[in-house]
């Protein structure tokens, strides 16, 4: 089932990241088994934020030589970093197989994240100006308390409960997918894409790598591909709804802004609130009594529905 | 006790419409008091009122106080602050006047028998699933498939309504102040549907039977689905059940769109599979 939230603030920079987790808390009976969060910041244009995983949490209980693999992955991470002339500002653990670094790097993205990721079990969760992707096992506010969320500024966020159908209870499965190899770009999706293999295969075929089984990457690098391709995020995002078959309602968030796909049938659900000063969704409307309890309107979107806010 | 008007529904028009086939139009008729009288019902009276406010309450909480309110006599309630709580006033099986002050979310009203319900927010999808008897009133917007497998009763959204409005009903009325999205009476097998605004692609996709009025533009029709004639019936009948709910036709009545079942569906042949075995 899954559920969705997205939130943007058009006025400046709020509380995100309390708002996001108590959204996706009330949302978590459409799916318990992970839960993630894409929250924007300010961005700063000199610099990146890289969050990163070298495990899965399940790794952790495999026995005890793992907690020295996870380190000499991170060391080979740091290495390679430090080989393609990264500058490494800032290096935070948020778990301990999942860390935050701030880094300069002028160089070529996509060769970044290939020579990263060519280190075993590691992923890049998301690279930003003022992007951070978190997600992790456990329902919102066990993973919002983990990676200490909390009290983030930023001026919107996307967020996913999970529950899983076709691919693994894993963090590599659980959303938001970051549109690797742009920075900035994320993306949740509630539904099921029906030509996924076939899609992913012609992506695979232009160089693009996907990390999961989970059809909803594919709309993570689709809409990258488009990016790459210099067309706008709205086109992109209707182009969506023409090559993507199956039943979907999908968020995708970019350095300062906020988008919603809805599929050519209006399978999945999705309720909208907008205000000057805030835009809300959720798949239910309670996420969005969460953070406004007072007497609002809100409105469902309808099939083939494309709409795209600026913070 | 409200009183209601004894005329049956034959003497309201509401049953001289031609059907063939094996669907026989059967409507609720509010004369049939075993309709009231479910072994649970509890005798309340319209004229005790209370007020109760749900916003530190769970869904279950609040289903359960309506409950114990009926069982102590209360006819009218209204319930403060529902948040868009799931699952709120379901099967309710007697007559009740119930208000929710604020908006429902899914699966709101569903199951019911009798109750006069009043939401003055929006409600989620698949507001009034099953409905048998009774009126809903949702002043403001409503989810995807509203009212599906609507049985009986008036089911009224002012605002606009989500996709599938209706799928599946099998009798009663649907009013939708505004628009509906894709697939509004998707598979309809009895009952009417009224959509004041614009409906959305394939209306009234594979409809067995029943009869969908459309006040603004179609974008397209679904399978089996075709435009009929407007009779002098069909206006009478809309223009009472418009005025009944304060809601008008932005291009008056006469000038609706009337859509029916064109029934050519394999479904509408009349041998049975296994008549039809013997044949093929």
């Amino acid at each position: 089932m899954c559920g969705i939230a997205g939130i943007i603030h058009r006025k400046g920079a709020a509380d995100i990241g309390s708002e996001m987790t108590a959204m996706l808390q009330s949302l978590k009976h459409r799916g318990p088994d992970s839960t993630g969060f894409a929250v924007y910041g300010v961005p700063n244009k000199n610099e990146y934020v890289m969050r990163f995983k070298v495990a899965e949490q399940e790794d952790l209980a495999k026995g005890f030589k793992i907690h020295e693999t996870v380190r000499e992955r991170r060391a080979e991470v740091d290495s390679r970093l430090a080989g393609l002339g990264v500058k490494i500002l800032e290096a935070k653990d948020a778990t301990e197989y999942a860390f935050r670094y701030r880094i300069k790097f002028d160089g070529d993205m996509k060769q970044l994240a290939d020579f990263v990721e060519d280190v075993e079990s590691t992923e890049i969760l998301s690279m930003g100006t003022g992007l951070e992707l978190i997600k992790d096992l456990g329902d919102a506010t066990v993973v919002s308390d983990q990676y200490k969320l909390k009290g983030f500024k930023g001026t919107h966020a996307i967020g996913h409960t999970r529950m899983a159908t076709e691919s693994d209870v894993d963090i590599r499965s659980a959303h938001p997918y970051w549109a690797y190899p742009y920075h900035d770009i994320s993306v949740v999706h509630n539904g099921q894409l029906t030509n996924y293999w076939i899609m992913r295969r012609q992506m695979e075929r232009k160089g693009f790598r996907f990390m999961s089984n989970c059809d909803s990457e594919l709309l993570a690098v689709y809409l990258a591909d488009k990016l790459d391709n210099g067309i706008d995020l709205e086109d992109a995002m209707r182009q969506s709804i023409d090559e993507i078959d199956g039943v979907f309602t999908y968020l995708v968030a970019t350095s300062d802004s906020l988008g919603m796909a809805k599929d050519c049938m209006a399978a999945k659900p999705m309720v909208l609130f907008e205000s000057d000063d805030l835009v809300a969704m959720a798949s239910e409307e309670v996420a969005i009594r969460q953070i406004m309890p007072q007497e609002i309107d809100t409105f469902d979107p309808y099939d083939s529905e494309v709409r795209v806010w600026r913070s | 006790m409200a009183k209601l008007t004894k005329r049956s529904s034959h003497e309201q028009g509401l049953h001289t419409e031609q059907l063939t086939g094996r669907t026989q139009q059967r409507f609720f008729d509010f004369t049939e008091e075993e309709n009231f009288l479910y072994p649970e019902a509890y005798d309340v009276d319209f004229n005790k009122r209370i007020e109760f406010d749900a916003a530190k309450m769970d869904n279950n909480a609040i289903n359960l106080k309506l409950r114990e309110l009926m069982s102590q006599g209360y006819g009218s309630i209204v319930v403060k602050n529902p948040l868009a709580k799931h699952s709120l006033g379901v099967g309710i099986l007697q007559r009740l006047n119930l208000t929710f002050e604020g908006s429902l979310g899914y699966f709101g009203i569903g199951l019911i028998d009798g109750p006069n319900v009043r939401v003055t927010g929006r409600v989620g999808w698949s507001c009034a699933e099953n409905m048998m008897s009774g009126t809903v009133v949702i002043e403001k917007n409503a989810g995807s498939t509203f009212g599906a497998a609507l049985r009986g009763g008036d089911l009224v959204c002012m605002g606009d309504v989500g996709s599938r409005t209706g799928i599946d009903q099998k009798g009663g009325t649907i009013l939708v102040g505004g628009r509906t999205g894709a697939f509004s009476g998707f598979m309809m097998q009895r009952g009417r549907m009224v959509i004041l605004g614009d409906a959305g692609k394939n209306l009234g996709d594979s409809m067995y039977d029943g009869t969908i009025y459309v006040g603004g533009k179609i974008e397209s029709l679904g399978v089996d689905a075709v435009p009929a004639e407007m009779t002098e019936l069909d206006r009478a009948w809309l223009t009472r059940k418009l005025t009944q709910y304060g809601l008008k036709a932005p291009n008056g009545v006469e000038n609706m769109t009337k859509i029916v079942a064109g029934k050519q569906l394999w479904n509408y042949d009349n041998l049975e599979p296994s008549e039809k075995k013997l044949i093929l």
